[in-house]
């Protein structure tokens, strides 16, 4: 159990952090790094799952879920990276709060 | 097994495989693909209505495996209506589109990329509305999330980019909090499975709280009040056919998971008090959304607006649902009926007022004065489609709403008939304020237009048939109860 308890309170926390940074910095890049760190987070709560009753058979189902999860995380990131990048060139703006009619960007 | 056994799986690999075949074909080619497509699609989803209406809702298990080593697909009521849905709006959208998207683009490669990415997307909702597993829906999320903000994108402008960006910020909080929901769920019960999660679950803290994250990362990605900051933007600054397929079908997919974890899996009162809080969110956002819709300049922002406010009706059958059988089949008729018509309605509105665009040229409501003369069909088909978004007979609107009061008052609880009556009373307003416009005496100039007379007689016909959509509410309501939604009342489909 403890071992569980480990996993997911440390999951836990790193949940937060990403939850911290997706919602409070205005960097798109950092943005796209906090939702990362929220699926890291939930995966790390889940492989904890797989061995939740010490000394019996591990649970696979957790883990078929993480993998699926890395997958999407990944084409999400890709996503979300080359609109960031998409952005900047176009407006030569990091973050979404100024608004790009506004002012002396390229 | 026969053709029709297979159903579920077909309306999964049959735009799934026109999506892989446009992304190889010619331009040229990809329009003609896209039209079968949706054709086999609309044919498919008519054979599935027809078989659960005749012979009851069935699962399918994806590969001979079974829950819980297979995931299982489950076809019901609700899910047959909702697959027609997406059909007939999709089809409306791909012939739509045809039109809108010149032959020819080689140098806007985005544009190119529009009917694999639309494909795929329908794909993706074809599976959320079938899925039978709480894992599954948040991969089909994060599929349609994924294509949506890419079609969001695909002009590839500031503007554009910002809104999809925003988009995908909202889709990627909701899908990792719906993922975090998902992994607390599974630790207190060991299940993924719709039906197996509702035989085994028991009153416990932790499944509560894995299933109020789900609730409230779907809650975001339906865009209800007040989490509905992204969709203006998103669903303004995309291309025209892209904007009604968002509007019509992409909010009601993560609304349907909701309609699923609330009704179907959990028991009544598994989270105190969520009915009712879904309920006051729903209010708030059909009184906020046509506050706002009021306050609109531009044309796509005003339809926008006016689905943040519909969506909030579809939210009014959660606190009438522990109120009997009667009174839960009456509200679940009348949101299903809802979404139906406002499918219908929203596409019409969109694709009409995207048409208008482009013939005016530009997008403030305020110089787009007497199109009534100059562009009657476009101009009947706002009207039309504000029947529907007012609630007025004979429109699917009426009769949805007529529903929702009945079952309000039957559960005795007539403030959401209250809240019912004023939101049509809203929605005259704002829908008003733009027909004023577009009525008025003094006509403005609008381009000439070589276009293809389907711009504008598609969303008519779309706004006609959720005109008398009333007429469809017996059958809607009949499949509304053969559905694992009606067990939550102890109703046997």
């Amino acid at each position: 159990m403890s071992t569980y308890l480990i996993y997911s309170l440390g999951g836990a926390v790193i949940f937060a952090i990403g939850l911290y940074a997706l919602l409070a910095r205005r960097h798109l890049v950092h943005k796209v790094i906090g939702a990362n760190l929220m699926g890291s987070g939930t995966f790390l709560v889940l492989i904890g799952l797989g061995n939740r009753a010490p000394g019996g058979t591990p649970d696979p189902v957790p883990q078929a879920m993480v993998l699926t999860g890395i997958v999407v995380t990944v084409a999400l990131t890709a996503l979300g990276l080359a609109i960031t990048k998409r952005y900047f060139s176009a407006t030569g703006l990091d973050d979404l709060d100024t608004d790009p009619r506004e002012g002396d960007h390229p | 097994m026969t053709l029709v056994d297979h159903l579920p799986a077909l309306l999964i690999i049959a735009p799934l495989a026109g999506a892989a075949i446009t992304f190889v074909t010619e331009r040229s080619v990809d329009r003609i693909v896209a039209v079968l497509t949706s054709i086999i699609i609309t044919l498919f989803s008519g054979m599935l209505l027809y078989r659960v209406a005749s012979g009851g809702a069935f699962r399918y298990e994806i590969g001979g495996w079974g829950a819980p080593i297979g995931i299982d697909l489950v076809a019901d009521g609700p899910a047959a209506l909702f697959l027609l849905l997406t059909a007939v709006v999709g089809t409306a959208v791909t012939i739509y589109a045809t039109a809108y998207f010149p032959k020819d683009c080689g140098t806007s490669y985005g544009h190119g990329l529009f009917w694999t990415l639309w494909l795929f997307m329908w794909t993706s909702l074809n599976a959320l509305f079938l899925t039978g597993d709480v894992f599954n829906v948040y991969v089909c999320l994060e599929l349609i999330g994924i294509s949506a903000v890419a079609l969001v994108t695909l002009k590839g402008d500031a503007d554009a980019l910002r809104a999809g960006a925003r988009y995908l910020f909202a889709s990627m909080l909701a899908a990792m909090t719906y993922l975090l929901g998902v992994a607390l769920l599974y630790s207190s019960t060991g299940q993924l499975d719709m039906e197996m999660l509702r035989a085994t679950l028991t009153p416990d803290s932790g499944a509560a709280t894995g299933l109020a994250l789900m609730v409230a990362a779907l809650v975001l990605k339906t865009a209800l009040v007040p989490a509905h900051f992204w969709l203006p933007t998103a669903h303004a600054s995309a291309p025209t056919p892209v904007s009604a397929a968002l509007s019509a079908l992409v909010v009601k997919a993560s609304y349907f998971a909701i309609l699923r974890l609330m009704l179907s899996v959990m028991p009544p009162g598994f989270i105190p008090g969520a009915g009712t809080l879904l309920g006051i969110l729903g209010s708030m956002a059909i009184i906020w959304g046509s506050l706002q819709a009021m306050r609109q300049t531009r044309i796509k922002q005003w339809v926008a607006y006016s689905t943040v406010a519909q969506i909030g009706y579809l939210f009014i059958v959660f606190p009438l649902a522990d109120s009997g059988a009667d009174v839960l089949a009456a509200a679940l008729g009348g949101v299903l009926l809802h979404a139906l018509s406002h499918g219908l309605a929203k596409t019409a509105l969109f694709l009409g007022a995207g048409s208008l665009m482009d013939r005016f040229g530009h997008n403030e409501i305020a110089r787009m004065t007497g199109a009534a003369r100059t562009l009657p069909v476009l101009t009947a088909t706002v009207a039309l489609a504000g029947v529907t978004m007012m609630g007025l007979p004979p429109s699917g609107g009426f009769g949805s709403k007529w529903q929702l009061v009945s079952a309000s008052i039957g559960a005795g609880q007539w403030w959401w008939a209250l809240v019912l009556g004023l939101g049509g009373l809203l929605a005259a307003a704002y829908m008003f304020r733009v027909l004023a416009v577009l009525l008025s005496d003094t006509p403005t100039e609008v381009r000439p237009t070589h276009a293809p007379v389907r711009l504008e007689w598609l969303p008519l016909a779309l706004a006609v048939a959720a005109l008398f959509f009333v007429f469809a509410a017996p059958f809607v309501d009949s499949l509304a109860g053969i559905s694992t939604i009606m067990l939550h009342a102890g109703v046997t489909p």
